[in-house]
């Protein structure tokens, strides 16, 4: 018996083939955008992270406050204690400091005489130190694009971008000018040993990235940085636990009547971020919902549409002898075999895109170069453990439940009624 | 209650609710059938051949009275134990033969036995002697679609009759046939008759249909207006 409902189901392309494609189609979409909005979300955070946030974030109050100024007048004092502090109290993070300036970069000729210049945003981490991870961190190896990371003191890296606009060369002296932490001029030389391009449009625009030893004597801020950053060693996000020791931290250090006095964010806390990470998310979920809701109601019309069309065929299955409830289940039977079928394509296909969209990515770079979020120019999705499943409970129970609903008509229908549609 | 009838009919009422009102289709019906009757129902649209017909078939229930069906009240009869009535010793055939179009025409033979459990092979030998006395057994690959009006209700004919079953129901059953077709539809009807001893009770108006019957119940805005014997003027 069985077997003889398959082969009508297959034989039967508007019963089979069209429902199998819609729900396909609407599984494939959901798995690909879910993927999609999920690469966004995680590479946002992973970007913000590495290069501005970390997972948590210690600065002074006041500096917190005016953070986007660079105020490294604002900076921590004996930051080289505050991080022995911190690498004592929690040692589950790594620890690290960072100062991040703003200066002009001026590239000067054989006389010593300007050839070129032009503003710039550097990062001052530790490129040098033995057991330094920031490299790694910041992704410099897969980053550069000519030259070499630096070896030694002095030595700076520049973003692509800048150094052709710039008309720099690897090996070329570069002059920073900025000011020091006491309000001073300061003014540097580096020498610039290769040029970096990480995806990300402020980056990549006008950055330098320095020793933080080296800033920190040109800066006049020796044993200070403006922020210490802490990560988790596998480089993922835990809220939970960056709550907690931002909260632990506070309590113990932080004084709020004392705006020099050191606090903790976590990444959520900062910039806003994590009210802009909830609200992606929300829509994700809104549009993922509002997408199985409709192809749930597409697929209860195509079981409707389905089920007046096959009245004839009910009508004569029960004269014939079938009882209502063997239709019944075998409508639903059929309901479960085409979403599953649609859903296992549907999750294959999606999975398919959504691991071309993670390995080739969308450049979206003509759209984010006067763009200041960290933001990486090429999108990508991701596949999580989770892709493999988010869209075959929908896809089934969509299909399950539009034919149950439509079914319920038929099974609550007369015989007699049946039959007699037999006759139209 | 007539003793050793196939099908006895007391009082039959069956009333449909109609915009607020009662519309009575089969007003105090009494009718005994036998065992290898050829009868038909006959009368105008609307005289409750149909109605009748569906509650002989366990397909619809009577508003009062009682219909039994080999030795069943079918008003006492549940939604699955109707199914298994008609499952067992009931066979249909419609106006529009009904096959289903994405079987073949074996498989819409076939479809009475799965029901009831048969094995294969046993299936296949039932089908493919049914269809052979149908004349059919060369079309048992071919598609509904692929087959004439003429075809379709000899395979409609076979589907019926593949299980043996003790009462055949054929509602207008030459409607859509042209006058031979209707003929040789019916000879082979008459035939199968005799030959397994089922009841035919047919619904129509079909004055080819009638000049087979050996017996015609007349029916009039719902009763039974006349109910005798008579001697088939085709053979």
């Amino acid at each position: 018996m069985t077997r003889f409902l398959l082969k009508g189901l297959i034989r039967d392309h508007h019963r089979s083939l069209f429902p199998v494609i819609i729900v396909t189609a609407g599984v494939m979409t959901s798995i690909l955008g879910y993927c999609f909005m999920h690469g966004i979300i995680d590479d946002m955070v992973r970007s913000n992270a590495k290069l501005d946030t970390g997972h948590v974030k210690v600065m002074t109050r006041a500096y917190g406050d005016i953070s986007r100024q660079l105020p490294n007048d604002l900076a921590i004092l004996n930051v080289g204690d505050l991080i022995g502090d911190l690498e004592g109290d929690y040692p589950h993070m790594e620890w690290t400091a960072r100062i991040k300036f703003g200066g002009l970069i001026d590239l000067p000729d054989e006389h010593g005489e300007t050839r070129s210049q032009g503003p710039s945003f550097g990062i001052a981490l530790d490129l040098l130190g033995p057991n330094s991870r920031e490299r790694d961190r910041l992704g410099l190896k897969k980053a550069l694009v000519r030259g070499h990371l630096p070896q030694a003191p002095g030595e700076i890296l520049i973003s692509e971008e800048f150094a052709n606009r710039l008309g720099a060369d690897m090996g070329d002296l570069a002059t920073l000018v900025s000011s020091t932490a006491h309000g001073g001029m300061a003014v540097q030389n580096f020498t610039i040993v290769g040029s970096v391009r990480f995806g990300i449009a402020p980056m990549d625009r006008n950055a330098i990235i320095a020793n933080l030893s080296d800033v920190q004597y040109a800066l006049d801020m020796e044993d200070s940085a403006g922020e210490v950053l802490g990560f988790f060693p596998n480089l993922i996000y835990d809220d939970k636990i960056a709550k907690k020791t931002a909260r632990d931290f506070n309590s113990k250090i932080h004084q709020p009547e004392d705006e020099f006095s050191p606090v903790m964010l976590t990444l959520r806390e900062q910039g806003g971020l994590g009210e802009y990470l909830d609200t992606v998310n929300s829509r994700v979920a809104i549009i993922l919902f509002g997408f199985f809701f409709v192809m749930s109601l597409v697929l209860w019309n195509a079981g409707l549409m389905s089920g007046i069309r096959r009245y004839g065929e009910m009508g004569v299955r029960l004269a014939i002898g079938e009882s209502k409830g063997h239709v019944y289940r075998s409508l639903l039977g059929e309901s479960i075999l085409i979403g599953t079928v649609g859903s296992i394509l549907g999750t294959a296909i999606g999975l398919g895109f959504s691991y071309y969209l993670q390995e080739v990515g969308l450049d979206i770079s003509s759209m984010t170069k006067g763009s200041n979020m960290l933001m990486a120019n090429i999108m990508r999705a991701k596949i999580t453990p989770a892709s493999y499943y988010i869209g075959f409970l929908p896809g089934l129970l969509a299909t399950l439940v539009g034919s149950a609903i439509s079914g319920i008509r038929i099974f609550k229908r007369q015989t007699a009624q049946l039959f007699k549609e037999l006759e139209v | 209650m007539n003793n050793g009838a196939l099908i006895t009919a007391e009082n039959l009422v069956k009333q449909y609710p109609i915009g607020g009102r009662k519309f009575t289709a089969l007003n105090d019906v009494n009718l005994t059938v036998q065992k290898g009757e050829f009868l038909g129902l006959v009368g105008p649209s609307g005289s409750g051949k149909t109605t009748l017909l569906n509650i002989i078939g366990a397909l619809d229930y009577p508003t009062s009275g009682s219909a039994i069906v080999i030795g069943t009240d079918t008003k006492e009869l549940s939604h699955r134990e109707s199914a298994r009535l008609r499952n067992e010793h009931l066979g249909f055939i419609f106006q529009t033969y009904n096959l289903l179009p994405v079987y073949t025409v074996f498989e819409n033979v076939e479809f009475p036995l799965l029901l009831l459990g048969m094995d294969t092979e046993d299936r296949k030998k039932a089908v493919m002697g049914i269809l052979d006395r149908v004349g059919l057994a060369d079309r048992a690959a071919s598609r509904p679609s692929q087959l004439s009006g003429g075809e379709s209700q000899r395979v409609a004919v076979a589907r019926a009759m593949v299980k043996k079953p003790k009462v055949v129901l054929a509602d207008e059953p030459t409607a859509n046939l042209d006058a031979e077709n209707s003929h040789n539809v019916l000879q082979m009807m008459a035939k199968l008759n005799e030959e397994f001893q089922s009841t035919f009770i047919f619904a129509t108006h079909d004055e080819k249909v009638i000049g087979y019957l050996r017996r015609k119940i007349t029916l009039n805005d719902g009763r039974v207006a006349e109910d005798i014997e008579t001697t088939p003027q085709y053979n």
